[in-house]
């Protein structure tokens, strides 16, 4: 409690010099109908990438740590399309595939990734709570241009070459990316709908098909956001897809 | 399903005392077995036994076209592979959209088997998909109607099997969440699933669905338009679509028949939204299998097909031509491109349909005789001899077409309603007043013969300068008024300047 009235003293944009930003605390809505939880979620403070992590960054993670070579890495921690965009295991196409954001990565590798640099994967819900903001508000979701704006990516086929990182433009916390981009693995993509949790039990394939959505999420109208969880839940932690990044977040330090 | 009404076929016939007649020719004729209705059993008469001899792939279609008849006697594993393929496609000229497809058209392919077959359903999402897919089948007996089964990330394949236990013409989507926008975008085609007995044989089938499409610009706003939720959500589509396109079965990319031919149209509605009143202009279905089911109605116009529903439908072409496909809630064809043609070549056969007989101006009951004076006065009139004798009797007809009803034909008008143009004062003053009236209108309060007038008459801008000109002269040389004459040129130039100040009413 303590740290998060900290938090709300703070500039709400503190940039860390490190590529990650303090996320203040606060209270979100979520997309996702929790059947214990009703009303709005707290949301601890912690510090988020403020843009995706780049095919850059993650080759050297990888030279660092070779056992998540694509010719190295086991089956089950990486499908065949880990990586698979790479000229070679440790090779990149020269300039524009550097400062892009990097795709073809599995859930477990992404993991790894945020593990050393001593930081985690974000939960959705803290991906959510950052991703509902605009550059002006903290909430800009009931915004229908807002909206219509996001939606404009799935007008753009997913073969067209993505951005560099961190190209867009920073929301309120000074995070980009969020939007427009990629999609973004969580720590918990698959608690969301498949889950042992009590969210699912006696009917476990019910969110996976028609009405189903509208059976499992609050806010029928965040289509965006129903088709990032729709995609999440399709897949399983060794998947990778050619339009599927990750950034990581840490405990305030 | 066939069983059972074969039986009850049989059984009729032989309380009628016949003994022949049950051979293997009437087991395609379902619909022919008239009184009582007879009844399938539906699914639990669906299941014929495992599949025999080797699996079958199935031959899948791109619309409009449809894959051959199944022509199996026997329940047979079929494989059905289908890939789910993301891909910008133009909806109108200039217009791009990105669809998601089953197979990499919209609608999706055309699947074809036969009751009681086992289908291997595969599904497969193209590695460059952004989103996971899956499909329901609304021919699948069983829950999802294999959506579950076959939720399908990008760069994947699922696989499951369903054994085909009613026979009808189904819809098949995409069932992912959100559900609405996957099928907005394009995700739905037909299945087909034949009676043991096949269907009757005909010259054509065609495959056409239609859908509703919700873009940010406008219809037919240019450049690569996304996907408006809201419109969506309101139902208010910017496009309603024959095959995911406008032009799609227009043009070059009609479909084709001769006369003489019978054709089958299989068409489906993928909504998301709306119901389709399906009509085509100029045909009157012979047969509407309504709903996509087993019953046939006959001599039908316009059948309704709902949202995730499908129907079949036979006509024989008697006349050459093009027929138009319309939803026949009529904005949607003119406004929003549902519009389809079927071309049938062959020769005319005026016994069914004439043509054109006769393209002539209709004018009412005046009679055929004072029509001749308009034309006379034409010619009269770009000849240059034209007289005022001419003028007056071109005038008089087309007075008792246009004028007539509110001033009457003894130009009395009605007193204090329609003001008289008989020895009328009003004219009196300026021979050109009638021309003003007529070009211009009239409305306010204005004083003729002594009495207050105060009505509106709107300008006749439909009349040529040179009717103007005549119905003016007639005019002023009828019923007491002063005489006179107006030419077309002074019409032309009145009509060609600003309106006068306001007439002086007295």
């Amino acid at each position: 409690m303590r740290a998060f009235l900290i938090a709300c003293l703070l500039p709400i944009t503190a940039a860390a010099a490190d590529g990650y930003v303090r996320v203040p605390g606060g209270d979100i809505k979520t997309t996702l109908a929790y059947e214990d939880v009703r009303g709005p979620m707290r949301v601890p403070p912690f510090e988020m990438m403020t843009r995706l992590v780049t095919n850059a960054e993650f080759r050297a993670f990888v030279q660092r740590h070779p056992q998540w070579r694509r010719d190295r890495v086991p089956e089950v921690l990486a499908g065949p399309g880990y990586l698979a965009h790479w000229p070679g295991a440790l090779q990149l196409t020269p300039s524009a595939q550097e400062a892009q954001p990097v795709t073809r990565v599995s859930w477990f590798a992404a993991r790894a990734y945020c593990e050393a640099q001593g930081a985690r994967l974000p939960a959705w819900l803290e991906w959510e709570y950052v991703a509902a903001a605009d550059a002006v508000k903290r909430d800009a979701r009931g915004d229908s241009t807002w909206r219509e704006r996001i939606l404009q990516w799935y007008a753009q086929p997913a073969s067209q070459p993505l951005p560099a990182a961190g190209a867009s433009v920073a929301n309120i916390y000074g995070v980009r990316d969020l939007h427009g981009v990629a999609w973004e693995w969580t720590e918990d993509f698959s608690a969301m709908l498949v889950t042992a949790d009590n969210r699912t039990q006696g009917d476990p394939g019910r969110k996976e098909f028609c009405g189903a959505g509208a059976l499992s999420v609050a806010d029928r109208e965040q289509y965006a956001m129903l088709m990032r969880i729709a995609l999440l839940s399709s897949l399983q932690a060794r998947d990778s897809t050619s339009s599927l990044g990750f950034r990581c977040v840490r405990e305030v330090s | 399903m066939y069983r059972n009404t074969f039986i009850l076929f049989l059984s009729v016939l032989a309380t009628a005392g016949l003994t022949s007649c049950g051979d293997s020719s009437s087991r395609g004729g379902l619909q022919t077995v008239a009184a009582p209705v007879a009844h399938t059993g539906g699914s639990k008469q669906g299941d014929f036994g495992p599949p025999q001899g080797e699996p079958v792939k199935a031959v899948l279609t791109s619309p409009p076209l449809v894959p051959p008849a199944t022509g199996r006697t026997t329940p047979a594993k079929v494989i059905v592979e289908l890939e789910v393929i993301e891909k910008e496609m133009a909806i109108s000229e200039g217009v791009r959209y990105m669809f998601w497809t089953f197979g990499g058209t919209v609608p999706g392919s055309f699947i074809r088997v036969r009751q009681g077959d086992t289908v291997e359903f595969h599904l497969k999402n193209a590695p460059d998909s952004k989103m996971p897919h899956n499909i329901d089948l609304h021919g699948v007996t069983g829950p999802g109607g294999g959506a579950a089964s076959s939720f399908t990330a990008p760069g994947h394949a699922s696989r499951f099997t369903f054994k085909a236990l009613n026979a009808g013409l189904y819809v098949y989507h995409c069932a992912t969440a959100p559900v609405g926008m996957h099928v907005a975008n394009g995700m739905y085609g037909l299945i087909l699933v034949e009676p043991p007995g096949g269907l009757p044989k005909v010259d054509r089938e065609y495959y056409v669905m239609q859908g509703d499409f919700y873009t940010v610009g406008k219809y037919r706003e240019k450049g690569l338009q996304g996907f408006n939720m809201e419109s969506a959500i309101d139902e208010k589509p910017t496009y309603v679509l024959f095959n995911g396109s406008e032009g799609a079965l227009t043009g070059d990319n009609a479909l084709q028949a001769k006369t003489g031919e019978t054709v089958r149209l299989y068409i489906g509605n993928g909504g998301p939204n709306l119901v389709s009143s399906f009509h085509v202009i100029g045909e009157i279905f012979d047969k509407v299998w309504y709903e996509g089911g087993t019953h046939v109605q006959e001599n039908v116009q316009t059948t309704l097909i709902p949202a995730g529903g499908a129907a079949m439908m036979e006509f024989h072409v008697e006349v050459p031509g093009s027929y138009v496909l319309v939803d026949h809630s009529i904005f949607r064809a003119f406004n929003k491109g549902a519009v389809a043609i079927l071309k049938a070549d062959g020769p005319e056969v005026k016994a069914i349909y004439s043509g054109k007989e006769v393209d002539e101006t209709y004018l009412g009951d005046r009679a055929g005789s004072s029509l001749a004076a308009v034309a006379t006065a034409a010619s009269a009139a770009s000849a240059g001899t034209l007289t005022v004798e001419e003028q007056v009797k071109a005038g008089q007809a087309l007075f008792a077409g246009t004028c007539s009803t509110c001033h009457q034909a003894t130009g009395q008008g009605l007193p204090g309603v329609f003001p008289p143009l008989a020895k009328s004062d009003y004219i009196a003053k300026d021979r050109m007043r009638p021309v003003d009236v007529m070009l211009r209108g009239m409305s306010g309060p204005v004083t003729v013969n002594g009495q207050a007038y105060n009505s509106v008459m709107p300008p006749m801008s439909q009349l040529t300068d040179d009717a103007v000109a005549n119905i003016s002269t007639y005019v002023l040389n009828s019923w007491g008024n002063p005489g006179g004459r107006v030419t077309k040129a002074e019409v032309s130039k009145r009509r060609s300047e600003p309106a006068p100040a306001v007439a002086p009413t007295h």
